[in-house]
């Protein structure tokens, strides 16, 4: 569903998108809203057809039904300068060089010579890259084309960015940096769509996700809203001596010895009791050294949702 | 509209200031000029003299067969079996044994050599034979060999063409050659630009540009673009060519004239009386030459190099996009390059017939007729031919550019796929 606050402005909607590829469905009436600003995480297993949404919204490729629209309008080629795209199949013109590659790229986005030209400069200098102006693109290290790659998505200032997989080819490093300038993008204004199948940048990086299995959307919310839907009032509890038995109302899923004779034990209340009760009862028994709710992590929630197959 | 421009601008750039580009165009002129110095020399090569032993038993060559500067001719007084021992030891190139034969059925002739003879030394024996018999036969008739040659006459026919305008010289040599030029330049520029399409195509596909470029402009533009740019690099490569062998033609010329002025000026000073003939050819062959209407030529050479072009080009772009690299591409470059390979072998019936259905049909149907056409004009076609060919020309590329964008829209996002003809009419027939 796309989202129901009327007061968050849609810098992109998707209603009820099909596309079909021979016999194959790619997308099956897939609608989904992306809130300006946000960081929105497009996530799915290989082949849930987050690709195939992504090259509908970049005008790749046109839906065989629904309708997308950007900032309330319909796509159209205007929309082409809005949007940075860095698939994840990303690759340059070898035999060009680095500086001729990206005004290039800018000018088919449609920047005049010199307004790419004085941008270059702000990036160059940004990523300290400026003797890389006259090399040839072969010249450079994967990492360092990745780099490049990346200037020439953002170049244009694009309001909606999509990033497909954009950390991959990364060292630690340089996967920082980029991530240190997606927040920043992403803090300028811009929208960030993020495709992935890294959980740990989703965790980390996003909040608003959808996730797409078997070409049709299965989950969609903010990162928070998901994760509390998705809490199971499940306990982790951290004490002395091992729990013999809990009460009734509350059951033990694992219990496990950690170092100093403490125990680590997950303990899920069901309805009617509160952690206020369950605590009172543990310290009858043993000595409570800590106790948390255990909020599900977005890999979780991930794989329970594309194994356990549609629950909504 | 920009953006194609934008394309255009880089195919043409990244191609002309490449170093190969650059030599080639400046070698190329030179290097046809040396094809055609080459073969005019091996024709002309004289090669080394080849010394001949005769043993003629029926004693009608002794003496009598003169050879020419290639081939000389000597009688040793051995016998047949001493002379095949002694071949070996001498230099000669081999032993012709001419038994007591019968000069209305002579057989029995045989050479000897350690080597077999080339195809020139046995027919010019043969020629030698054949003639010296000829001629004792004719005596036997009491016909004088010189009279009968005598009564031999030469024929040069003047072809003048009856046009509309008036009636004009024709030189069937001059539009041989020139209409073979033009057909062949027009053949190689397709093929060897069409095969760049192609490559240029598979590289985009597999540096893995193309996503990032089509999110920015149509996969049609960028078809387009590159179609034109590369088309645009070849036109430049011709020009160059043009322009580099009129530069060498004139310097040819030049240095030609200089050297009849000083052969007139030596006979005047010697006083000789040399055939002044042999000097005016090349005058006259110029004077043929502007029988041509080179304006029509270059004209339609120009259209028929981008019509024919862009028809192509558009096919190898298709099966580019449809491949992953080289040796994938193939299977699919084959009945692309059938119908060009087809309208070379073609042009030997042209050139017996240059008016007939099959010169006609093949100089109208778009995947012959750029090289076809070429050929036909310095013919001169009646112009309604010439309009109709163009008309289906643009047509024909205007159909294959449609044809190949719908497989080129799909074909540049797959990667690995296994693509067969079922395949590629799959994609043809998928929604955008």
């Amino acid at each position: 569903m796309p989202s129901p606050n009327p007061l968050i402005l849609n810098i992109l909607t998707a209603n009820n998108i099909h596309k079909s590829y021979g016999d194959f469905k790619a997308l099956n009436n897939v609608s989904l809203s992306i809130p300006e600003g946000s960081i929105f995480g497009l996530l799915g297993p290989n082949g849930a057809g987050k690709t195939t949404l992504i090259r509908i919204i970049t005008q790749i490729i046109a839906a065989d039904q629904g309708i997308v629209t950007i900032n309330g309008e319909p796509l159209s080629s205007s929309h082409i300068r809005e949007i940075g795209y860095l698939p994840e199949e990303r690759g340059l013109y070898k035999k060009m060089k680095v500086g001729d590659h990206l005004l290039y790229l800018a000018q088919l986005k449609g920047l005049s010579k010199s307004e790419a030209m004085d941008r270059l400069k702000v990036w160059f200098k940004r990523f300290e890259i400026a003797e890389w102006w006259g090399k040839k693109v072969e010249d450079l290290s994967k990492g360092m084309q990745q780099k490049v790659q990346f200037v020439g998505t953002v170049l244009h200032n694009p309001r909606l960015l999509i990033l497909d997989e954009p950390f991959s080819g990364f060292d630690p490093i340089n996967a920082n940096l980029i991530k240190d300038e997606i927040l920043q993008l992403a803090e300028d204004g811009s929208t960030i769509i993020f495709s992935t199948h890294r959980m740990d940048s989703v965790e980390e990086l996003c909040d608003h996700i959808v996730l797409l299995n078997k070409s049709e959307k299965i989950l969609e919310g903010s990162k928070k809203e998901i994760k509390q839907t998705y809490k199971t009032n499940t306990f982790e509890i951290c004490h002395k001596n091992p729990i013999e038995t809990v009460e009734p109302g509350f059951q033990l899923l694992a219990q496990q010895a950690i170092e100093d004779g403490l125990y680590k034990t997950s303990i899920q209340i069901e309805n009617g009791r509160g952690p206020n009760e369950l605590l009172k009862s543990l310290i009858n028994q043993v000595e409570v050294h800590s106790f948390m709710e255990k909020i599900p992590d977005m890999n979780e929630i991930f794989i329970s949702k594309v194994k356990g197959g549609h629950r909504e | 509209m920009n953006k194609i421009a934008l394309i255009i601008k880089r195919e043409y750039l990244s191609r002309v200031t490449k170093k190969s580009f650059i030599i080639m165009s400046l070698v190329g002129p030179m290097l046809f000029g040396m094809i055609f110095v080459v073969q005019f020399w091996l024709v002309s090569h004289e090669g080394e003299q080849k010394v001949i032993e005769i043993i003629d038993e029926s004693g009608y060559f002794h003496g009598n067969m003169e050879g020419t500067g290639t081939i000389s001719f000597i009688y040793p007084d051995d016998n047949l079996t001493r002379a095949k021992e002694e071949l070996k030891a001498n230099d000669s190139y081999g032993l012709l044994y001419i038994p007591d034969i019968d000069l209305n059925n002579p057989q029995g002739i045989t050479f000897f050599a350690e080597k077999n003879p080339s195809i020139e030394v046995q027919s010019s024996l043969e020629w030698f034979i054949k003639n010296r018999i000829e001629e004792i036969r004719l005596g036997n008739f009491g016909i004088d060999k010189q009279q009968l040659d005598e009564i031999k006459t030469n024929i040069n026919l003047n072809v003048i063409n009856i046009t509309d305008a008036g009636e004009k010289e024709g030189d069937v040599t001059i539009s041989l050659i020139v209409g073979y030029i033009a057909a062949f330049l027009i053949y190689l520029f397709i093929f060897l630009y069409g095969l760049q399409t192609l490559r240029g195509v598979i590289e985009e596909k597999t540096s893995k540009i193309v996503e990032i470029i089509i999110s920015s402009v149509r996969p049609f533009q960028l078809m387009m673009g590159k179609i034109i740019g590369i088309g645009a690099v070849g036109l430049t490569q011709f020009v160059i060519w043009a322009i580099l062998t009129i530069v060498i033609w004139q310097g040819a010329l030049t240095f030609y004239q200089v050297d009849i002025a000083e052969t007139k000026k030596m006979e005047l000073v010697e006083g000789m009386q040399t055939s002044l003939g042999e000097s005016r050819e090349m005058p006259e062959f110029l004077e043929k030459i502007n029988t041509i209407n080179f304006p029509l030529l270059i004209g339609a050479f120009l259209f028929y190099f981008i019509g024919g072009f862009l028809f192509y080009g558009a096919l190898f772009a298709a099966v580019g996009s449809a491949v992953d690299n080289d040796s994938d591409a193939q299977q699919f470059q084959l009945p692309i390059t059938l119908p060009l390979i087809l309208s070379i072998m073609l042009l030997s019936a042209i050139i017996r017939d240059p008016h007939g259905s099959l010169a006609f049909w093949s100089s109208i149907v778009p995947f012959t007729s750029p090289v076809v056409m070429m050929m036909r004009i310095p013919f001169d076609p009646p112009l309604w031919h010439i309009g109709l060919s163009m008309v289906c020309m643009i047509a024909g590329f205007i159909f294959t550019t449609w044809l190949a964008g719908r497989i080129y829209r799909i074909g540049i996002l797959m990667h690995g796929a296994k693509v067969n003809y079922k395949v590629l009419a799959r994609w043809f027939m998928m929604k955008n």
